[in-house]
């Protein structure tokens, strides 16, 4: 039986690698990765406590996680396309236009 | 045993998704989360959701990775290997992740969770974890999962206006 809190202390350290490389990194490629990375962390939360409580809700949310995931890609990728379209633009600090 | 084999996915998914934080190349760095995922979804297996494991790979593994493959092979990604590759807030992000880590740190000390209940049913048994998602799914959290729906047909039109070339008059 593995105890409740090793999910909870893995869940943790993948969503702190996923925000770390989404602040650190320039490549919005990598950023988008590093944003899937994340929201895994949180379904392994998620699916700790459904196992813990013995809760199908927990396993549905990660369901949910996952849809919200696949349609934050697909968004995230075609503003990555539109960009990339008229110039090279990959780094997330070249894309200034509206910055103040 | 179960024990060893929750230590060897996690030890995995962790080693794997500090690489792939790491990588210049996007495709390496893409190819070490579907690997991250694999092991993902070994830890869910270990937790008793064996559907969700088979979405993972089937869905995340098979289906969003491939979509980041082909977008990676639509862009021009390899201009990107030689610049540089870090933002300047080394001490910002430091600091944003020591104090979130800490935060968790805090609270997991907090909490004692008493031993899990045990499930109504059984590996191999019936009803199954599949059985078991779809009673909940399409009864309790049918608002939910229709919502879902329109979430992603609002991705797709979304994705399709952003990415179209603009057709010239």
């Amino acid at each position: 039986m593995i105890p409740m809190t090793h999910f909870l202390v893995l869940g943790a350290i993948l969503f702190l690698i996923g925000a770390a490389g989404v602040l650190m990194r320039r490549n919005a490629i990598i950023i988008l990765l590093s944003i899937e990375l994340m929201l895994n962390a949180v379904n392994v939360t998620f699916v700790g406590f459904s196992r813990h409580l013995a809760d199908m809700t927990g396993q549905v949310f990660g369901i949910f996680v996952i849809t919200v995931a696949a349609c934050e890609a697909a968004v995230g990728l075609a503003i990555l396309i539109a960009l990339n379209r008229d110039r090279t633009m990959v780094n997330v600090d070249e894309v200034n236009l509206l910055k103040w | 045993m179960e024990i060893y084999f929750f230590y060897m996915f996690a030890g995995g998914m962790i080693i794997t998704s500090l690489l792939m934080v790491t990588r210049a190349n996007v495709i390496h760095a893409a190819l070490l989360l579907v690997l991250t995922f694999f092991f993902l979804a070994g830890v869910f297996v270990l937790a008793g959701a064996e559907f969700l494991a088979a979405v993972q790979i089937l869905l995340y593994a098979g289906g969003i990775m491939v979509l980041y493959l082909f977008s990676i092979m639509l862009m021009n990604v390899e201009v990107a290997v030689r610049m540089r590759q870090w933002h300047r807030q080394g001490v910002v992000v430091f600091v944003a992740v020591v104090l979130l880590g800490l935060q968790i740190w805090a609270v997991l000390g907090e909490v004692e969770f008493a031993a899990p209940k045990q499930w109504e049913w059984s590996l191999g048994a019936t009803p199954g974890n599949v059985e078991a998602i779809g009673a909940v799914l399409y009864t309790k959290f049918l608002f939910p999962f229709e919502v879902a729906s329109v979430l992603l047909l609002a991705a797709m039109i979304g994705a399709i206006v952003l990415a179209k070339r603009r057709i010239e008059r």
